[in-house]
């Protein structure tokens, strides 16, 4: 009797557990999918449409009226193109000269794929695309940059992300091969040269502020000594944007550092002993061994690096509170501003804009750079 | 021929042994990382030593040596931490940070392991279907006034016909690495972009300056991190330790929980470190759905800027607490960070 009472019982339990153990990989996956569709798909459709729309604030609640594309409208060429895009200044001979050069450049690129590789109809629309905005883009920064212009949140952005992470990938890489050479207290600098990327930004903006004081900071007896203490980095445009990216460079370059160091380490040794019995010089084994080596890492490496610096806001919001003027600021932070001063719709469009810029240069960099990279390791 | 005296210059200039370094060479890495060293430590020195400061010796100069040319004083620190409410914010960043950390980790490391292990086949068709009665459902509460529980039922009725009737004439599909590709592409996507939903969101369920709030969204945002770099450890495990169990008759959970897990341990480390750190960082997000409850430490720093100018002894004082323990962790596990980051970047 015992048997028969507990048999449904038994099989009850068995049939769930194998229902269970049958759906396990939908299960496993179910969590972080809900979680990026709560917090990722979800906001980014609701973005979409707040960047559609006008925000008021009425008795008792809010409003929300659909308005298309009035908010784009307004930041890239009506009231909002200022802070946005920035004042466009003369072209001179310099500033033509650089744009022949990046349309060449740029040229040469999209013959070379159309008429040396097999070209389809998704790579030659895809690579149209992105030339047209890299041109687009190379024609706001120039125009901005020349005298007379006044450069707007999408260029200083630009400015942060592209010299930035050249600044920081090059400083890098140069630690990374002097600390890979056979010396003695590597871990010391490998920890050591760790620390800045733990820092909170906010923290280092300070740190920055601190340091850089012309009266009371530690330099201040240097500065003196040029004569220069009436002057302050913070009033003016270009002095400013150093700043912002010189507290960025002290914190990314160890992520670089460190990555790439680990990178050198696992380079093949018996290649580089055999080189330099050959009697190949630093160079030559860096430029055959070392490189080819480590580049697929370095591509990603720098892809992850671009991904984070679009989205730069504390560094510029903390040590010059986006100015002199706008000089400083970046998109996020412009997107920030609008959001505090109740322009929601403003606010969602600068943000699309960014995830629209942010995303093309990501996608185009992991296809043209970091895929061939790897390609060229197998 | 060897025995020929090296002269100077070629002593000077070129190594004595195949694993070392001509003289000069070395001279000129040690000269190159010292100062790099410098340029390391300066800015941490100068914290450090200015939250032993007190205003008079902050605005009369720059003094550089405590107990030389300036007696140190701890006068900031019993202002911010025993006197004010520094302890509050401070213990806000350590809940949300441990907290969304852990709950990262354990969520994205099981999608990682699923993707890896298992094959998965989603119709295009369904997630289609999906994202238009996501939107339909949107654009209804927004603009119509439809009540939103009724839009949410209906989509869902709508979602489980299609399902059942149109899917499934569909050939197109996703696959694994699609879904992989799709959840790591979320960190593309700035969060300035996302935050304003959230904060409606947060707002419409009472929760904004909780830390609750903080908690699910820290994890939302690190989530691709964690999948993206413990994917490719789980990768990494010979498959017929994990075979063997099944045979034996364990569920799939069982074995990630008893053998996948505890063979990735050093990457998980990695990965529990670099997401508690950005966490513990993390800025925008707090500035925006927190303010005087839950508010964390960086929210906190940053609003130091009162209207006499930040009071740099105080402010030091803040970032000492807030760098100190991450610096001690990272110098302690620094190997496993430094592990774990290449193998991310390796297979990316």
């Amino acid at each position: 009797m015992t048997a028969t009472d507990t048999m449904p019982d038994a099989a009850d339990r068995r049939s769930w557990a194998e229902w269970l153990d049958g759906h396990s990989g939908r299960i496993m996956v179910l969590p972080a999918v809900v979680v990026l569709l709560c917090f990722a798909i979800f906001p980014l459709i609701i973005s979409a449409y707040l960047a559609l729309s006008r925000f008021a604030l009425a008795s008792g609640g809010f409003t929300l009226k659909f308005i298309g594309l009035l908010n784009f409208r307004k930041l890239l060429v009506g009231s909002q193109q200022y802070h946005l895009l920035g004042k466009f200044g003369t072209f001179g001979f310099v500033q033509f000269a650089l744009l022949a050069l990046i349309a060449a450049g740029l040229f040469f690129l999209l013959a070379r794929y159309l008429l040396r590789g097999r070209p389809t109809v998704v790579g030659t629309v895809g690579r149209l695309l992105v030339t047209s905005m890299a041109m687009g883009l190379a024609v706001l920064a120039l125009a901005t940059m020349a005298p007379g212009g006044v450069p707007g949140t999408v260029v200083n952005t630009l400015l942060y992300v592209f010299v930035g992470v050249s600044v920081q990938f090059a400083l890098g890489l140069g630690l990374a091969l002097l600390c890979g050479q056979p010396i003695r207290g590597r871990n010391f600098f490998r920890v050591l040269f760790f620390i800045p990327l733990m820092v909170t930004p906010v923290g280092i903006a300070y740190t920055f502020r601190m340091l850089a004081d012309m009266q009371k900071g530690p330099f201040a007896p240097l500065v003196r000594a040029f004569g220069i203490s009436e002057w302050s980095w913070a009033t003016e445009a270009w002095s400013a944007r150093l700043m912002v990216l010189v507290g960025d460079t002290w914190q990314w370059t160890p992520f670089m550092f460190i990555v790439l160091l680990a990178a050198i380490e696992n380079q093949p040794r018996d290649q580089v002993e055999a080189a330099r019995l050959d009697g190949a010089n630093g160079f030559q084994i860096f430029r055959d061994i070392t490189w080819p080596a480590i580049a697929p890492i370095a591509a990603t490496v720098v892809l992850i690096r671009l991904i984070e610096a679009f989205k730069i806001i504390d560094l510029p919001n903390v040590l010059t509170g986006g100015g002199p003027g706008l000089a400083t600021e970046s998109m996020t932070l412009h997107s920030f501003i609008s959001w505090r001063t109740q322009d929601l719709g403003g606010s969602a469009a600068i943000g699309y804009m960014l995830l629209f810029i942010s995303t093309i240069v990501c996608v185009s960099f992991f296809n043209f750079v970091v895929r061939p990279a790897r390609r060229f390791e197998a | 021929m060897s025995t020929e005296p090296r002269s100077l210059a070629r002593r000077l200039f070129e190594p004595a042994s195949i694993d070392s370094q001509a003289p000069v060479a070395r001279v000129l890495t040690y000269v190159l990382l010292s100062l790099w060293t410098l340029v390391v430590v300066i800015p941490l020195y100068w914290v450090f030593i200015t939250s032993f400061k007190g205003p008079g010796e902050v605005d009369n100069g720059p003094f550089y040596l405590p107990f030389v040319d300036f007696a140190p004083s701890l006068q900031a620190w019993d202002f911010m931490l025993v006197q004010n409410y520094t302890l509050r914010p401070y213990m806000n960043s350590v809940v949300v940070a441990v907290a969304s950390t852990l709950l990262a980790v354990l969520i994205g490391s099981l999608a990682a392991y699923a993707l890896v292990r298992i094959r998965f086949q989603v119709k295009l068709a369904a997630v289609a279907i999906f994202l238009i009665l996501l939107t339909a459902i949107i654009v209804a509460v927004a603009t119509f006034g439809v009540r939103w529980e009724i839009a949410i039922v209906v989509a869902a009725a709508l979602f489980v016909i299609a399902l059942f009737t149109l899917v499934g004439r569909t050939k197109l599909a996703v696959g694994n690495s699609d879904i992989e590709f799709w959840i790591i592409s979320n960190r593309i996507m700035p969060p300035i972009v996302a935050v304003l939903p959230i904060y409606v969101m947060f707002q419409q369920m009472r929760l904004l300056d909780t830390q609750v709030a903080l908690i699910a969204t820290y994890t939302a945002i690190n989530l691709p991190i964690v999948v993206w770099l413990t994917r490719d450890f789980f990768a990494g495990i010979p498959l017929d330790l994990e075979e063997s169990a099944q045979i034996d008759g364990a569920s799939k959970f069982r074995v990630f929980f008893t053998i996948a897990l505890p063979l990735v341990r050093s990457g998980l480390v990695a990965t529990f470190l670099l997401v508690l750190i950005l966490a513990w960082n993390e800025y925008l997000l707090a500035l925006f759905l927190s303010n005087a409850d839950a508010q964390t430490m960086p929210v906190l720093v940053s609003a130091q800027n009162t209207t006499r100018g930040p009071q740099w002894w105080n402010m030091s004082v803040l970032i000492t607490v807030m760098i100190a323990p991450v610096i001690i962790i990272s110098s302690i596990l620094q190997k496993h960070i430094a592990r774990g980051l290449l193998v991310g970047a390796v297979k990316g």
